[in-house]
């Protein structure tokens, strides 16, 4: 948390301001019980009328300039803390799109939504009550026993053991109920899994007829988390009138003793009047230094969080300096010997990769799940870098590329079809910025994507919502298609990408991608990740992944005579006329 | 509009009371200590003032009176502190019970409502609901119920109290009040304003972090970084400076309205110090007078927040009460009886149905499969395959026509009885978060450990299941995260391998298996149709050809039905969707 504080750095005046003006607000609202004191001392026991109207003019000037003081103070905090969460969460984003994807995978995208919205939040709300209270309680505290002690010492004695005392319980209900509390989060968490649960697989709980049974897992959990937030309650309960015994009985004493001062000439009545009030304003004070506690721990812990994503390193570095000339010469695309492996696995996810693909080039992969095939392609435009062994592109190691250079020259279309909100012309500019109309639809084409895209009222202008929830799944990966493709790439990948599509699309598609590929001399090369065989069979080469390691490269006929893994995964999927039509 | 809302509210505010009326006792128990705490607060001043009166100056202090005075004082402190407790006891219990009540409620709701709901609605949302909104509703509601309450008894009790010791000032701080009240609702109304905006601006951060954090992978495949940053930023400065308005001025009602109070204050000092000098009061009175003036006008800075408090728990009600009013399934008719002595045998006799009335999607459907047949249904996405299960499972009900299970109308069996004896297993897998022994035993958790095996030997889940730590007491994460895909295909299919249903449904999956696993599925599936009969979405070719029956949908309607080779023979839809497999690319 506290290297969070840095991002304060554009607001030290207002950092420093805002406290010391609450706290010189603080010191206004200590000197009113004097005042009240003057007016029963000097002004009633005189009956000098003059005077009580001079302390009522001193009240209300009080008054005024503690609200002066109170907003200044208010404002400072209010653009602190502001100015505090808008620099962390510029920071926060511009650290996070620095992560690569190894990073990316080990955190998880859904927690950094978390920590970028409600967490900063958190630590501004944070920043905003330090700012105001945190040093206005405790001078509260400190000034009205100060002041007790100049009125009269015997007294003031009474300060010293009620204060304590009510810091005292203050703390151990906190000590007692916060663990107790963190457990009613997870039973909290438990009761989301089991609704969850059952909204999710509703047609499975139904199809085994248990919904009786899962009702009463849940009534038992319901009762539980209910019983451990009583359990909680029953303490909770506990802080108010207790603290409010301790202060009452302290006044009691006050009058007691002070009456003994009083009787003795030693104190005035004036006087007793003020050290009860100074009592009751320690209480509040220390009340309210109880939530702030609360909202301060809320706070550091969400502050912890945000450190955490900033002690994140990128393990991928951008260093190229200048763009590079391509070699014509060579392959598209080259691996020797890479081998690659997950943080926190065991075993390499890639194992003594080696082959080429050339341009114009469509070059097939499939294997089983986590044999590797997406890691692979992965490497190709440094998603993830290479533990040993060279990913070349155009003839170059691809991290002597600026990171944007090379990832310009490659389209990629994700297994999970995203789009974002905006229009489909929006989306599909996310290739290309300045992608011409013509450009866009003869993507679209490409992508099987056109028809639909036509029948649409508002054509390109239509709005893709969130998540693109107003599509259906093959829509969604056409257009993730057509996206990637409106960039003009030199490598295109398509990762598992046509999951969605009916065969005939598929086939369709495939057919597409071939001529496009050879289009005007483009010779893009096509890599093509699937679990069908039937959509890689006709690929120029194709390689067969098992277990991180290629079990074969070749063309279909070729693996088939020599690829075991190839043959059975063909086997499982096609009769054998399929497999060895052609 | 203002009105209809508050009609609105008063149908919300009705059925909350419903859920409270079984706890009457302990509420009206609540009012009762709420009351005594007021009295006796507000009786603390009063004797306060007294024994301030007592200790009048040098050699003038009667230390009986003033003993006597402070025995009463500490009585009544601790009256008031025991009566504070109860009624925070009871408030705890009366608002949990309340949270337990309706949140049972609306489960039992969720496990009676239609699958329709289930498909026309986010988890989120409805997790939401029965999470986030349940909870707010219950503190807010009996919190700000609580508060509401002893902040208004507060408010009269003092000025009882103010009126018997002094009828002037009393007039005073009354006459004075609608100064606080104003100030704070002037705010109040401002600061509205710059909420809303601010949870606009909140909201489009959130939405635009949720864009380009959470496909952050998208973002760098297409170098859109810059771009985004750009983008962030316009939204983050706007966030800024809206921020700073609602903080400030959400800020500022406080002070002001003590400022006010600091007047009032005031106002009673000198009035009071006037009467004291005339005689018409004593000093101690002028004290209860000031603690007074400070008691009185907190209720009246809290309601503001209290009000809001309210509002926002009858919105989170509103929520809740929306889902409860969805229609339950429509329940079993009363004549239904259950399904027993299955021969196998379904007819589906002129179905037609579709999710939305405007868009017809099964048109007159006939179908009849004989005991132990083997169906496959097969065609492009979309065509209404996975609605035939629907409809037969019951999640949905036929438009028209009707389905017969046995002879028997499926209309006229119970439900439980009718699914129970159909085996399902879909391509979106789903399991529990429990141990692999209780997943499998999902439909039968009487069952022995021995029987349990016996289903994941024959699932070929066995010896996967071995090699996971504990073995069948291994415990999976919710939704399975914790094992692949095809190792919960696996466990699905065990489970339905343990209630050997004389009925299968099989939704193949289309990917994500490892090939391995794949042929062990596809075995597996082979050993559960044995002898049963099956209807399958078909996505792999294998099972197509050794159906007994292959049904080609296109748009809702079946257009070819035979045998693998009829179908081919045929030439038409069929054969051409399985020769774009061999299309050349």
């Amino acid at each position: 948390m506290r290297k969070l504080l840095r991002y304060l750095r554009g607001y030290v005046r207002e950092t420093i301001l805002a406290p010391l003006f609450k706290m010189l607000e603080a010191s206004f609202e200590l000197i009113v019980p004097l005042v009240t004191a003057q007016i029963i001392d000097v002004g009633i026991r005189q009956q000098n009328a003059p005077f009580v109207w001079k302390m009522g003019g001193v009240m209300v000037a009080l008054g005024a300039v503690g609200l002066a003081c109170s907003l200044t103070a208010q404002y400072y905090a209010a653009k602190a803390a502001m100015g505090f969460s808008t620099a962390l969460r510029r920071e926060l984003f511009a650290h996070i799109n620095g992560l690569s994807y190894r990073e990316l995978d080990e955190i998880g995208t859904p927690t950094l939504i978390t920590r970028i919205t409600s967490d900063v939040n958190q630590a501004q709300t944070g920043v905003n009550l330090v700012l105001r209270l945190f040093l206005r309680s405790p001078f509260i505290v400190v000034g009205a026993l100060v002041m007790s002690f100049t009125i009269d010492v015997p007294v003031a004695l009474i300060f010293l053991v009620a204060v304590p005392l009510i810091s005292l319980v203050i703390y151990l209900i906190m000590r007692w109920t916060v663990p107790i509390y963190r457990n009613v989060q997870k039973m909290l968490d438990g009761i989301s899994r089991l609704t969850r649960e059952n909204f999710v697989g509703a047609r499975v709980v139904r199809a085994f007829g248990r919904q009786e049974e899962e009702i009463s897992d849940f009534a038992q959990a319901n009762g539980e988390f209910t019983q451990v937030q009583m359990a909680a309650g029953k303490i909770s309960a506990l802080l108010n009138p207790v603290t409010y015994v301790i202060m009452n009985l302290a006044i009691v004493a006050i009058l007691w003793v002070g009456g003994r001062q009083v009787d003795a000439g030693r104190l005035t009545q004036g006087e007793v009047t003020a050290l009860v009030n100074y009592m009751t304003q320690i209480l509040l004070a220390l009340l309210a230094l109880a939530n702030l506690i609360v909202a301060v721990t809320k706070a550091t812990a969400s502050g912890a969080r945000l450190s955490e994503v900033f002690a994140i390193t990128a393990s991928l570095q951008d260093e190229a300096g200048q763009e590079i000339l391509s070699d014509f010469t060579s392959s598209r695309v080259t691996f020797r010997d890479v081998c690659f492996s997950y943080a926190h696995s065991s075993s390499p996810a890639l194992e003594g990769i080696t082959f080429s693909a050339e341009k114009g080039q469509v070059i097939g992969i499939i294997g089983g799940t986590g044999s590797g095939k997406s890691t692979l392609v992965n490497l190709i435009p440094r998603f993830y870098d290479a533990d040993s062994g060279a990913v070349e592109v155009d003839g170059h190691p691809v991290k002597d590329y600026p990171l944007q250079q090379l990832r310009r020259k490659i389209g990629v279309v994700p297994q999970r079809a995203v789009l974002f909100r905006g229009t489909i012309r929006e989306n599909m500019r996310w290739g290309k910025e300045d992608a011409s109309e013509e450009e866009i639809w003869r993507a679209l084409d490409v992508a099987q994507a056109r028809e639909f895209v036509k029948k649409k009222e508002e054509k390109l202008e239509t709005m893709v919502t969130q998540g693109g929830k107003n599509l259906s799944g093959g829509q969604r990966q056409r257009l993730t298609i057509a996206r990637a493709l409106a960039r003009k790439p030199e490598i295109l990948i398509l990762d598992d990408s046509a999951s969605a599509l009916d065969y005939a699309t598929d086939a369709a598609l495939r057919h597409a991608l071939r001529e496009y590929s050879r289009e005007n001399g483009r010779d893009a090369t096509v890599f093509l990740v699937s679990q069908r065989a039937a959509s890689i069979k006709q690929a120029d080469k194709i390689l067969v992944l098992d277990e991180g390691r290629l079990a074969g490269v070749g063309t279909h006929r070729e693996l088939l005579e020599n690829c075991p893994v190839y043959k059975e995964i063909c086997l499982s999927q096609l009769s054998e006329k399929e497999v060895t039509a052609t | 509009m203002r009105e209809k809302k508050m009609a609105g509210q008063g149908k919300i505010i009705r059925r909350v009371l419903a859920y409270i009326r079984p706890y009457s006792l302990p509420v009206g128990a609540m009012l009762f200590f709420a009351m005594v705490t007021v009295g006796f607060t507000l009786y603390a001043p009063v004797l306060i003032g007294q024994g301030v009166d007592q200790v009048v100056g040098a050699g003038q202090v009667d230390f009986g009176k003033l003993w006597e005075i402070l025995l009463r004082l500490a009585a009544v402190i601790l009256v008031t502190a025991l009566a504070q407790w109860m009624m925070n006891l009871l408030t705890n219990r009366v608002t949990y019970r309340v949270v337990e009540d309706i949140r049972n409620q609306a489960f039992v709701h969720l496990e009676q409502a239609p699958v329709s709901y289930m498909d026309q609605n986010q988890p989120g949302d409805i997790l939401s609901r029965i999470v986030t909104d349940v909870g707010q509703f219950s503190d807010g509601l009996l919190m700000g119920f609580t508060q509401l309450f002893t902040g208004l008894a507060t408010i009269l009790g003092t000025i009882g109290f103010m009126i018997s010791i002094n009828g002037k000032i009393a007039l005073l701080v009354v006459v004075l009040t609608p100064a606080s009240l104003f100030v704070a609702s002037f705010i109040a109304s401002r600061t509205f304003h710059m909420f809303q905006a601010q949870s606009e601006k909140r909201a489009a951060m959130t939405s635009l972090a949720e864009e380009l954090v959470g496909n952050q992978r998208v973002v760098q495949a297409f170098s859109y970084e810059e771009k985004g940053m750009e983008r962030f930023e316009q939204v983050n400065e706007e966030l800024r400076v809206w921020g700073i308005k609602a903080l400030f001025f959400s800020a500022m009602a406080n002070p002001s309205t003590r400022f006010v109070n600091g007047l009032v204050y005031t106002g009673v000092s000198i009035l009071g110090a006037f009467m004291v000098i005339g005689g018409g009061m004593s000093v101690g009175q002028l004290i209860s007078f000031l603690n007074y003036a400070n008691q009185y006008t907190k209720p009246f800075n809290e309601i503001s927040g209290v009000v809001t408090e309210l509002e926002n728990a009858l919105a989170c009600a509103k929520r809740i009460f929306d889902f409860l009013e969805t229609a339950p399934e429509e329940p079993d008719a009363p004549d239904a009886k259950p399904l027993g002595n299955v021969d196998g045998s379904v007819e589906l006799c002129g179905v037609s149905f579709s999710y939305v009335p405007q868009t017809p999607l099964l048109q007159d459907i006939h179908i009849q499969v004989k005991p132990g047949q083997r169906i496959a249904i097969v065609g492009p996405t979309g065509c209404g395959k996975t609605t035939v299960i629907n409809l037969l499972m019951r999640f949905y009900d036929v438009d028209s026509g009707e389905i017969r299970v046995s002879g028997h109308p499926i209309r006229k069996l119970t439900r439980d009885s009718l699914r129970r004896n159909f085996g399902m297993v879909l391509q979106e897998t789903w399991l529990k978060a429990g141990t692999v022994a209780e997943n499998i035993a999902y439909g039968k958790p009487d069952a022995t450990r021995e029987e349990i095996e016996e289903a994941a030997r024959q699932a070929h889940a066995h010896g996967f299941i071995k090699r996971m730590k504990d073995g069948y007491d291994s415990w999976i994460a919710e939704d399975g995260e914790n094992i692949s895909q095809g190792q919960k295909q696996l466990l699905c299919i065990a489970r339905v391998m343990l209630m050997r249903p004389p009925m299968l449904i099989l939704d193949e999956a289309t990917s994500s298996i490892d090939t391995r696993t794949e042929v062990r599925v596809q075995q597996a599936f082979e050993k559960l149709m044995e002898g049963r009969t099956s209807f399958v979405v078909a996505h792999r070719l294998s099972t197509i050809q050794t159906a007994d029956r292959i049904l080609v949908m296109r748009d809702g309607n079946i257009i070819e039905q035979g045998t693998h080779e009829e179908l081919l023979a045929l030439g038409g839809f069929y054969s051409r969707l399985y020769q774009s497999q061999f299309a050349q690319s």
